[in-house]
């Protein structure tokens, strides 16, 4: 086996310094849109007593679920041996450490009392799965690190193996949790179903392998470093895959509801009548994020240009799955009276309206910047990133 | 030398201390009749006594204890000159003034009533 | 365990009539709990509400929760706080139409109280259903699982508390079923409402004292419980839809 070199980014560089600037800035932006939203409270936003999660939830869930599945690269490499990826396990827990750093920055900024989050710290209900994804994500933190720590200490490399394996299991109890958020719902009828953990696993799959080919391919274009092709195209036709498993499990959520009598209202709102809902639905994560870049990466022709547009329609999909997911199932009315018309002031019967506000995305993209910042740091301060990746 | 620019310095740290002193004490509006425990175990102890007893009172439904924050307010907000109850959190008033001294912020107030739903008990006018 | 002391036994004989050696008729006002004790699992509290005694334009129940509460509205329906509202539900069948007032309804098993990852929300012993606000973190899960959307967010600062309900920004809050009156012994501002009114369409009671007027009418009558496929035993129960 060829020897692999790990060395740190240059800092300080133009590209360097632009890139922290830029980054910088927009987390700044999005601390200022969460001192906005907080000083003013919540009717600022586009959230209601119908809509309770909005924009930032979004965010911070797909950068949560992707957070586990850009850890895959490094299972992948240590769990099943995998020589290929091996020279990039480090960055792949990195990645996962910072997109999940990120994500939970959106989710726990965008709470009431976000100045009570050492009460979510010390007071645990643990019939709750909120409750329990609190202790997965700050296990997955402890986890990925010392997993990090073997792959980059030789006097660890006794515990490398165990630590690989207890990482990949932690992420797979780590997203169920997440699924479950959704799963364990009974009172919308868009969720309460236990395709929502393993749909969650193929989701972080997808939308985990697509930002880590996007940023393996921008550190080592704006470092200068080489990239051997097939890597590449490699990782594309894995990431073809996941697709494929992603929309397997879109397909059974939406056939085992439609199944269901009492479901076909939501059904068809989502599918058929739902307007925004149901063309990001098919328009976007369906087919610009599923049966596209599924077609571009199984082609004999895949290239790393077309690589990197199909990993970007992937993270595009991703989002807006993940935005009909939550938006568009709770903009769809309760059913108290079922079988009845209903009419209230408190918007009873009718489908809710939601329109994300300005202060929200930035939130969103801060958890982006917040990902970046750690990512950028910790390969400018570690041995991160092989000096070389191109073929032997 | 440098005995000497220290004993300088703490001179004067003394001299603005004395200088100060009598500036600095809150002004606390007196409320009449006596408080439920001794005004010193309040002083040092009311946030104990408050925090246990809103969770004994919320989460067990136990009323009537001897410490109550709606106790406390009842007397100790003052009527203005329109006659209507001044908030405890308004500025000079009882919990601000001290709390403003000792520059803790309260947090009861966000959500609990700054002034009793009826007319204060406490016959002192804010000033 | 048995938590009655010879203080309460000797509270429940003063509001009694004896009518003849061992028939005693018990008054039929609720009786303030001692000062000191807490909600006892020994009463579980609920409503019966008849639909057919209630008027569609009749907002009664509404406006007195929001006096005694506190409820100050911002005209932003969307946003604004309602802890109990007036649903209007017809049959398209048939055509039959009620006027339903929903709010909290205080289920043996909250789904609510099951989500909350910090125990804010809880049940009472007594089986009334609480946002404890000291650790109510906003993070609004418990509105995701209400079946029942009974829960409101506080989207704004708030002013003009009342004494017995405080309530601020981001906070989730509910009905609490005038928990403040009952421990007081006296019955829901809505219910007291709903009376003045004439219609008395709302009936407050303890469902686990078995000779409550609310326990014998729903022994003897039909109602139905909103969504009790889901499992959640709720303590209001309903007559007409």
């Amino acid at each position: 086996m060829k020897r692999i070199t790990f060395r740190e980014l240059t800092p300080m560089t133009t590209g360097w310094l632009a890139l922290m600037g830029a980054l910088l800035v927009v987390a700044a932006i999005a601390g200022a849109a969460v001192l906005y939203m907080e000083h003013q409270g919540h009717w600022v936003t586009g959230m209601t007593n119908q809509v309770v999660w909005g924009t930032p939830h979004v965010f911070a869930i797909f950068l949560i679920v992707a957070a586990s599945g850009a850890l895959n690269v490094a299972s992948i490499g240590s769990v099943f041996g995998r020589e290929p990826y091996q020279p990039l396990g480090r960055l792949s827990g990195l990645l996962a450490i910072a997109l999940l750093a990120g994500g939970l920055a959106v989710l726990v900024l965008d709470l009431g009392r976000p100045d009570r989050l050492i009460v979510a710290m010390t007071h645990f209900n643990f019939k709750s799965i909120f409750a329990w994804n609190v202790i997965l994500y700050s296990g997955f933190f402890a986890i990925v690190g010392a997993y990090l720590w073997t792959m980059m200490d030789w006097k660890m490399k006794g515990y490398y193996k165990g630590a690989a394996v207890t990482a990949f299991v932690w992420r797979l109890v780590l997203t169920t949790g997440t699924g479950s958020i959704f799963g364990f719902l009974m009172a919308r009828d868009a969720y309460n179903s236990a395709v929502m953990a393993p749909l969650f696993i193929a989701m972080s799959f997808a939308f985990g392998l697509a930002a880590f080919i996007l940023v393996v391919m921008g550190a080592y274009a704006g470092s200068g470093r080489p990239v051997a092709p097939e890597l590449v195209t490699r990782m594309g036709r894995l990431l073809g895959l996941f697709c494929a498993a992603n929309l397997y499990f879109v397909a059974v959520q939406h056939l085992t509801a439609l199944y269901m009598a009492d479901r076909g209202a939501v059904e068809a709102f989502i599918l058929a009548d739902g307007g925004i809902y149901t063309l990001l639905f098919w328009g976007v994560q369906v087919a610009l994020g599923g049966l596209v870049p599924m077609a571009i990466l199984f082609s004999k022709n895949a290239t790393r240009c077309t690589v990197r547009f199909a990993a970007i329609l992937v993270m595009i999909g991703g989002f807006a799955q993940v935005y009909v997911i939550l938006i568009g199932g709770q903009a769809f009315p309760l059913n108290l009276f079922p079988g009845m018309e209903v009419s209230s002031s408190f918007q009873d019967g009718v489908v809710g309206t939601y329109a994300p506000s300005l202060p929200e995305v930035l939130l969103g993209i801060g958890g982006f910047a917040v990902a970046g910042l750690i990512t950028l740091v910790g390969a400018t301060f570690l041995r991160i990133l092989p000096d070389s990746l191109a073929a032997d | 030398m440098r005995a000497w620019v220290l004993s300088l310095l703490m001179g004067l740290v003394w001299l603005t201390g004395q200088a100060w002193a009598g500036d600095i004490s809150p002004v606390i509006p007196k409320a009449q009749g006596a408080c439920v425990d001794e005004p010193q175990a309040m002083r040092r102890h009311h946030f104990d006594y408050l925090k246990h007893q809103r969770d004994d009172t919320l989460r067990s439904g136990i009323r009537g204890a001897k410490y109550s924050l709606k106790e406390c307010v009842s007397c100790h907000a003052l009527r203005g000159h329109d006659g209507k109850a001044v908030p405890v959190n308004a500025e000079g008033q009882f919990c601000q003034s001290c709390h403003s001294y000792a520059a803790v912020s309260i947090d009861c107030f966000t959500c609990h009533a700054t002034v009793p739903d009826k007319a204060p008990k406490t016959a002192g006018v804010t000033q | 365990m048995t938590e009655t002391t010879r203080r309460d036994l000797l509270k429940g004989a003063a509001g009694a009539v004896v009518l003849a050696p061992g028939l005693t008729l018990i008054a039929a006002k609720a009786q303030a709990r001692a000062p000191g004790s807490a909600a006892s699992a020994a009463n579980r509290f609920g409503l019966l509400i008849d639909t057919g005694k209630c008027d569609s334009g009749c907002t009664a129940c509404v406006d007195a929760c929001k006096t005694e509460m506190g409820l100050t509205g911002h005209d932003r329906p969307a946003t604004d706080v309602q802890y109990i509202r007036k649903v209007n539900v017809k049959d398209p069948a048939t055509g039959a139409a009620h006027s339903v007032p929903v709010m909290c309804q205080h289920c043996a098993k909250p789904p609510c109280v099951d989500v909350c990852p910090t125990g804010a929300s809880m049940k009472r012993a007594d089986g009334i259903v609480l946002v404890d606000r000291h650790i109510c973190i906003g993070c609004r899960y418990c509105m995701m699982a209400c079946p029942y959307k009974a829960r409101s967010f506080a989207h704004e600062d708030q002013t003009n508390q009342r004494e017995a309900n405080p309530r601020g920004k981001g906070c989730v809050e509910a009905c609490t079923l005038c928990a403040h009156r009952i421990d007081a012994g006296a019955k829901p501002a809505c219910v007291e409402a709903c009376a003045a009114t004439g219609k008395a369409a709302i009936l407050f009671g303890d469902l686990a004292d078995p000779n409550s007027e609310l326990s014998r009418r729903v022994a003897a009558e039909a109602s139905t419980r909103i969504r009790a496929d889901l499992g959640t035993g709720p303590a209001v129960r309903y007559q007409g839809i």
